[in-house]
């Protein structure tokens, strides 16, 4: 535990930042102090990421100001951070959620990339050794002449942390780093965080995992549209008043969901192989059944297949051997056309990357999967009326938040793209097949998502299974997994460990499952 | 310090009134930063500016006695110049880059020759009539320009190589081809040595309107008709768009990349074909030397200018074909090299493309804040 006495690092008063119709800070009061974990806390939206690039100069707050300690006689002084090179120089490093790395480079040569002062001959042997000395005090194990294109998620963050190290900063900011690892991936980070932090370093931890705020921070400073509702110590709170704190009313935590009616199988694989984008095996023999009204959940850490098996069974990816069915037809390698009019409707994990075209309009984006229905289409026309009354029965009906349907998509909050996609897939279901969708294959369906959006989309869901859709949910979040499943199946290295009902398995079997080991 | 400072901030909602004010303020913007080259080329930008626009429109006096050569030599270069800016523009709209707008053309003129130059030898029963054979010549630029646009789309489409490389490359085998066709395979041996083929019978000629404008003209507005509605209110424009702005979210919408690659670059390579039918089927009647002169690339500028709108196409056409007219015209009239017209094309380039960060940016007056307040004491509560 931080030193409650411990000088303060970064105070920032009464911040306040606008955008064009957005509120993004009204008058915040921040401060992190020397030696601590400090969480910030907020759905999304709340104004973390805007208050936080104030402090790393990509913003200037339109109020307030902020008071960075001097080294000289540890007083607060006011600071000017007018470029991310300023808050570098001023010790303050951030590790964004999307890395800036580049990926034909080494390690150590984007460690050093923009740095000033760096000789005109350099020797990478003794950056390397600096790198490598600064890996193996906090823990950070990568190998600093590998490729940035060689290393998984979790290795390329480490990278980000020790560049911000490298820099020399006493000031790290963390914009949800743990939303790319794996739970064992993030209990290290929380280890690295924790030795930064001994060391007297400032630890900024923005998230919306109320878990990881309790086992991770010190103090949190909660977040809600814009203002700070709260700066508390973790050990003198609770995870419902952080919850509440955050959206500002009760939420549950349980799942309350009926006993399954399932019926017929719907997806029926068997033995299916299908390749990644290496042109690599990444599955190997899937055979798995989803009944309708049952959600099977699919278990596992990134990169063992998931992706490929939601690909494979939407017809995105060809398969390489076994077979598919949907509803009874053999649709193995059939176009991803005919899945969609086959009823099997899809939540991508890629919601800017697959699941909508940012650039274009949220009606267009609404219209992705019934546009050749009557009444969207009138012969090889689109219906203009009738596409923008569609789009606005989406939109009322999941409550998507949204100026107009002409607003570009890429303009919504990561929780109302999650319900527009959420909400075109099931009311073009309606539309295609007159029933729910057949299958819904949701991939990280609640990924990355504020509490308020995560209950939406789980209700949805339910809702789903209770009208009798068969859907496969891919997950990484193993409470949602094993609240919403009717059976769990785990996946490893491209082949299924067991499957197993939620209710017998604890999160520990799980894991095990997860890590290779086969249930009896 | 000035009470006010200006901010650059994103556009939440597209501005439909930056739409239309940006362009046109671009434009002005462009002849105000070329009229002060022509002053420092010594020469009065006000007259040369009227010299120009006497040129590509003519004066009230020529109009009022019934005098429209300046329009419609104006208007003819347009056409060619539209169809190769509609052509670009649709694939454009896709992330299709063609470049071969140019070999299109070409290969178009050549069909269209072609078919005038031999099929009535060949096959004498037709009927040797504009109602047969216009159509007919038309047909077979289309299906020529669209065969050439055909192998860059197949290549990408399934091997996935750079079109942007093949269209290109396919313009100098087209050009090459027509170059070794004038000048000697189908040269004119009643021709006194000239290069170029013979001349088309005048049944098969497109006819004309007034001075050299003809009927090309509908044409063009006519492709632009096409392109809008197929961009604008089908359902295939709507796929191309999706394509164009997320290939990977058109794919999961269901959309063929493969289908929508090859009926894109058919329609493109026809588009930019008709460029090359109207050129030899109204203007030059047979195949000499000035079809390849450039409208294929010109009319990447056009698209790009036009924001690949298929009306902002033919607008956009008639005012590069009014530069190079003009141009041309203020050689003769001012003694300055035609070569006016290039740089205030590309001018205007530069800051229409500059000036588009306006759609969705704008600089807003905002008040400064009051400074930093006091210090702060060292330590919370």
């Amino acid at each position: 535990m931080a030193d409650n006495e411990a000088p303060v690092a970064v105070d920032m008063r009464g911040i306040t930042k606008r955008f064009p119709g957005v509120l993004a800070n009204d008058q915040v009061d921040f401060a992190v102090r020397q030696g601590e974990i400090h969480a910030l806390l907020g759905e999304n939206g709340a104004g973390k990421s805007t208050l936080m690039s104030a402090l790393c100069g990509l913003y200037q707050p339109d109020e307030g100001a902020i008071y960075l300690v001097s080294k000289r006689d540890q007083t607060l002084r006011p600071a000017r951070i007018s470029s991310p090179r300023d808050a570098i120089e001023r010790g303050i490093g951030m590790v964004h959620q999307h890395f800036k790395l580049v990926r034909s480079q080494t390690v150590a040569e984007n460690i050093i990339l923009g740095l000033d002062g760096t000789p005109f001959r350099l020797s990478m042997r003794a950056v390397e050794r600096r790198i490598a000395d600064l890996a193996k005090q906090y823990h950070l194990p990568v190998d600093p002449r590998a490729y940035i294109w060689q290393l998984s998620v979790g290795e390329q963050q480490r990278v980000e942390i020790l560049k911000v190290l490298y820099r020399g900063a006493e000031i790290l900011i963390l914009d949800e780093p743990t939303a790319v690892l794996t739970p064992q991936e993030a209990d290290e980070l929380g280890q690295t965080m924790r030795q930064m932090a001994s060391e007297g370093k400032a630890i900024v931890f923005i998230s919306h995992k109320l878990d990881e705020v309790m086992s991770f921070a010190d103090r949190v400073t909660v977040l809600r549209d814009g203002t700070d509702v709260a700066t508390v110590s973790v050990a003198e709170t609770s995870k419902a008043e952080l919850a509440r704190l955050m959206v500002g009313r009760e939420v549950l935590f349980r799942v309350e969901k009926d006993a399954a009616q399932t019926g017929a199988p719907v997806l029926d694989m068997n033995a299916v192989t299908a390749n990644n984008d290496k042109g690599l095996p990444a599955l190997h023999g899937i055979s798995l059944d989803v009944r309708s009204g049952e959600i099977v959940g699919v278990a596992g850490v990134a990169g063992n297949g998931q992706r490929e098996l939601a690909e494979v069974v939407t017809g995105l990816r060809p398969a390489t051997g076994g077979r598919i069915k949907v509803a009874d037809r053999d649709l193995t390698n059939r176009s991803p056309l005919t899945y969609i009019e086959a009823g099997v409707a899809h939540i991508p994990g890629d919601r800017l990357g697959m699941g909508l075209a940012g650039n274009l309009p949220v009606s267009d984006n609404l219209i992705m999967k019934a546009y050749r229905r009557e009444p969207l289409a009138a012969g090889p026309f689109l219906a203009d009326n009738a596409v923008v009354r569609f789009a606005r029965r989406v939109v009322e009906a999941f409550n998507v938040q949204t100026p107009s349907v002409q607003t570009p998509a890429r303009n919504l909050s990561g929780g109302n793209q999650q319900k527009a996609i959420l909400g075109r897939e099931i009311m073009s279901g309606k539309r295609i097949t007159g029933d729910v969708p057949a299958l819904m294959v949701a991939v990280y369906p609640t990924r990355g998502l504020d509490v308020g959006a995560i209950e939406a989309v789980r209700e949805a869901l339910l809702k789903q299974r209770q009208e009798g859709a068969a859907i496969l949910l891919i997950s990484e979040d193993l409470d949602e997994l094993q609240a919403m499943s009717d059976r769990i199946a785990v996946i490893h290295s491209g082949e299924i460990m067991g499957i197993v009902a939620p209710d017998e398995v604890d999160v520990e079997q799980l894991g095990l499952m997860m890590a290779g080991e086969r249930s009896e | 310090m000035l009470p006010y400072t200006l901010k650059f901030e994103k556009r939440l909602q597209p501005s439909r009134r930056a739409k239309f004010l940006v362009p046109i303020l671009s434009i002005v913007l462009a002849l105000v930063a070329g009229a002060v080259l022509l002053a420092l080329a010594g020469a009065n930008p006000w007259e040369t500016y009227r010299a120009m626009l006497a040129g590509a429109f003519g004066t009230p006096g020529e109009w009022q006695e019934g005098q429209f050569y300046a329009v419609s030599e104006t208007l003819v270069k347009a056409v060619p110049l539209i169809l190769t800016g509609l052509s670009v523009a649709i694939a454009f709209r896709m992330l299709f880059w063609n470049i071969g707008a140019e070999g299109q053309l070409v290969m178009g003129g050549i069909a269209a020759a072609a078919v005038g130059l031999w099929v009535p030898d060949l096959l004498p029963f037709f009927p040797q009539q504009g109602w047969f054979y216009i159509p007919l010549m038309m047909l077979a630029a289309i299906l020529a320009g669209a065969i050439w646009g055909l192998v860059p789309a197949l290549l990408k489409a399934y091997l996935g190589v750079n079109e942007i490389i093949t269209t290109l490359m396919f313009n100098y085998i087209a050009i090459l081809y027509y170059q070794f066709l004038f000048t000697t395979a189908w040269k004119d041996p009643a021709g006194f040595g000239f290069p170029g083929s013979a001349q088309v019978p005048d049944y098969t000629w497109l006819p004309r309107i007034s001075g050299r404008l003809h009927w090309g003209l509908f044409v063009a507005l006519g492709a632009a008709l096409v392109v809008w509605l197929v961009m604008g209110k089908m359902r295939w424009g709507y796929e191309i768009r999706l394509i164009g702005e997320n290939a990977d979210a058109a794919r999961y919408a269901g959309v063929s990349i493969i289908r929508n690659i090859v009926l894109v670059m058919l329609l493109s390579g026809g588009l930019a074909a008709l460029a090359g039918y109207v050129e030899v089927a109204a203007i030059s009647h047979r195949l000499q030397h000035g079809l390849a002169v450039g409208y294929g690339f010109t009319g990447i500028i056009v698209a790009w200018l036009a924001r690949l709108n298929p009306w902002g196409v033919v607008l956009v056409g008639v005012l590069l074909a009014a530069l190079l007219v003009g141009g041309d015209q203020i050689q003769i009239s001012m003694g300055l090299p035609a070569s006016v017209g290039l740089v205030l094309q590309g001018a205007i380039l530069l800051f229409v493309l500059g000036g588009s960060v306006f759609n969705s940016y704008r600089l807003r007056l905002v008040r400064r804040q009051p400074a930093v307040p006091a210090a702060p004491s060292t330590q919370e509560a």
